[in-house]
């Protein structure tokens, strides 16, 4: 053991000629991977405006941004005071209501389950949000996860308000 | 291999084969020795040879109609139904026979498991058997996306989404398996370029499969290492091909049966209704095949719980030849074993019943209860019994449980007398 192994000229040959070989092959193979990875075209639809104009209070309307639905939902006063008032020690995935919705009248989520990405059923549930048909996930009126294999509250996108009737999303 | 040197007959057989030894190929693929027990729970690997072959022709035939895009396939499907000579036939075959495929490869695999057929000196074959069950389930599920129905969408959107479980790196592996934000036209696309290839490479391990399987030989019903030299092999052909033959053709009627009376009777209706990506059907389930590990992963009350679980049900498959510790490899002589093997039986198809429910009240219990007990059985049962199992004695040859039986022999030789003249000395 105490006898040292002195690297011989031809280690180092070896050693350089299969860094360069996986480097190049690395290279090779790259462009093979990232061409599944979304693709210009996809990309350049990332950003979807929407009328909510005609939404009436109570009504959710379902618009598709990236090929997935979103749910925008005009909440009643009762939805709003409810989804404020739930207690944070009661929730899997902790956050206020306040930071789900920039206004509380509107509500606007990904319309994706967090579990396996089915589309959840709107005034469903034990929780008067939404709820889950394939693996039983219940969401409550601020979509946010109550019960089931869901890991996280639905998911909000990013948005704004361009005028008052008008949501940008993306 | 164990055969003594082939020589071809003529000239141009030896020319060709000092070159290539194609012939010598042949002739070990006729005489490889087969023990003369073998009953006809091993005639399914050739049946499975069959039906891959069989999905690999209508598979080429349906390819030369069906147009992979989002705004097209759905039609084209039809298109082939309706408009091309044959087309439903075809397409029936094909969807059938992925069926009949999964069938005969559960029977097969349970065949395996009662007659421990994955013990020493047969891993690698098991191994590799278990590969292609692998790459025939991920074939299968992304041929079911192909005719872009709503169980095609929402299946692809359940199983693309199991990724995202993965900690850190799931989202960008599910936006790189669908090349976009959600499953859409790239992903339908690249389904269809992986459900071509897959196949091939499947061929190719049945190849390997076949070839480790050649090296110490079929495992028979008793368990026992077989003598080679002493009668008690039969060559492959023409004793297991008639026999093979026979089976195939027995399953070929069930086959049929399905495809011209029942062609739609294990699908989903639900996938006659074009993918909609707005709508979730109101009760996702699988083809009935994956029905066990769907009820897995859904028995699980954690996203990524439930997908490791579902993945080491396949996976611990492959760890069996050193969890079953019992020296014995058949369950004819292994009493406690046997039984367990039917209540792993009553256990997987409960677990299919069950992925088929939904996920609510005794069905959730029940699942729950199946997947610990499918656990259990291969975890602690099985290593446990190799150590605590009393087994039955096993016989010197596997002619003694047939010739050891009273009055068998008498009964041959008064057969035997009624051919006298014809060779009766060669019987003994």
């Amino acid at each position: 053991m105490s006898k040292e192994i002195k690297p011989k000229r031809r280690d180092f040959l070896f050693t350089a000629t299969y860094t360069i070989g996986a480097v190049g092959l690395g290279s090779a193979i790259w462009p093979l991977v990232h061409q599944m990875n979304p693709d210009s075209s996809v990309k350049a639809l990332l950003t979807t405006e929407v009328d909510i104009s005609n939404v009436e209070v109570g009504k959710t309307i379902t618009v598709l941004w990236r090929g997935k639905p979103i749910f925008i939902k005009r909440r009643t006063p009762k939805e709003i005071e409810e989804a404020a008032k739930v207690d944070l020690k009661d929730l899997k995935d902790p956050q206020k209501d306040s930071d789900r919705a920039k206004n509380p009248e509107w509500l606007v989520m990904v319309g994706v389950c967090t579990h396996l990405g089915c589309v959840p059923l709107g005034d469903k549930g034990e929780f008067k949000g939404w709820f889950c048909p394939c693996h039983g996930s219940h969401y409550d009126s601020s979509g946010r996860i109550r019960k089931g294999p869901a890991p996280k509250n639905l998911e909000i996108p990013k948005y704004e308000f361009v005028d008052s009737n008008t949501i940008k999303i993306g | 291999m164990n055969e003594t040197k082939y020589i071809p007959k003529s000239k141009l057989g030896q020319w060709l084969d000092s070159r290539l030894p194609l012939l010598t190929l042949s002739h070990h693929l006729q005489s490889y020795p087969t023990p003369k027990n073998l009953n006809y729970w091993w005639t399914f690997g050739g049946i499975l040879t069959f039906c891959l072959i069989t999905q690999i022709i209508t598979g080429l035939v349906l390819a030369m109609h069906y147009v992979a895009h989002v705004d097209h396939a759905f039609q084209s499907i039809e298109h082939i139904m309706r408009d091309v000579n044959y087309g439903w036939l075809i397409r029936y075959v094909h969807a059938n026979g992925a069926s009949m495929f999964f069938l005969a490869v559960y029977i097969h695999i349970f065949r395996s498991l009662f007659y421990g057929s994955y013990k020493t000196p047969r891993e690698v074959i098991w191994i590799i058997g278990l590969i292609i069950y692998i790459l025939m389930m991920a074939t299968a599920f992304m041929g079911y996306v192909l005719p872009w129905g709503q169980m095609s969408f929402w299946g692809a959107t359940v199983i693309t989404n199991l990724f995202s479980a993965i900690p850190l790196i799931g989202e960008s592996i599910t936006t790189w398996l669908w090349g976009g934000y959600s499953v859409d036209n790239p992903t339908l696309n690249r389904f269809y370029s992986l459900h071509y290839l897959l196949p091939f490479l499947t061929f190719g391990l049945v190849i390997l499969h076949i070839w480790a399987l050649h090296v110490p030989g079929n495992n028979n019903p008793i368990g026992i290492d077989v003598k080679k030299n002493n009668n008690e092999t039969m060559p492959f052909h023409p004793y297991m091909v008639m026999k093979d033959i026979f089976a195939l053709l027995v399953f070929i009627a069930v086959f049929l049966w399905f495809v011209f009376f029942a062609p739609n009777v294990l699908g989903h209706p639900d996938n006659y209704i074009e993918a909609n990506p707005l709508v979730t059907p109101a009760h996702i389930v699988p083809e009935w095949y994956l029905l066990p590990f769907y009820a897995i992963l859904r028995a699980i009350p954690s996203k990524l719980g439930g997908v490791i679980f579902m993945f080491a049900a396949i996976f611990i498959l492959m760890l069996l030849p050193w969890l079953d510790t019992s020296k014995v490899r058949s369950a004819v002589f292994r009493p406690i074993y046997k039984k367990l093997f039917w209540v792993l039986v009553f256990t997987v198809i409960l677990l299919g019943y069950l992925g088929a429910k939904p996920p609510e009240g005794i069905y959730l219990i029940l699942s729950r209860v199946a997947t610990a007990y499918y656990f259990i059985h291969f975890l602690i049962l099985l290593p446990m019994l190799g150590r605590y199992e009393k087994t039955d004695p096993l016989p010197m040859s596997i002619s003694d449980p047939v010739l050891d039986k009273p009055g068998v022999l008498d009964k041959f030789k008064k057969v035997a007398s009624k051919y006298e003249g014809e060779n009766v000395s060669s019987f003994k």
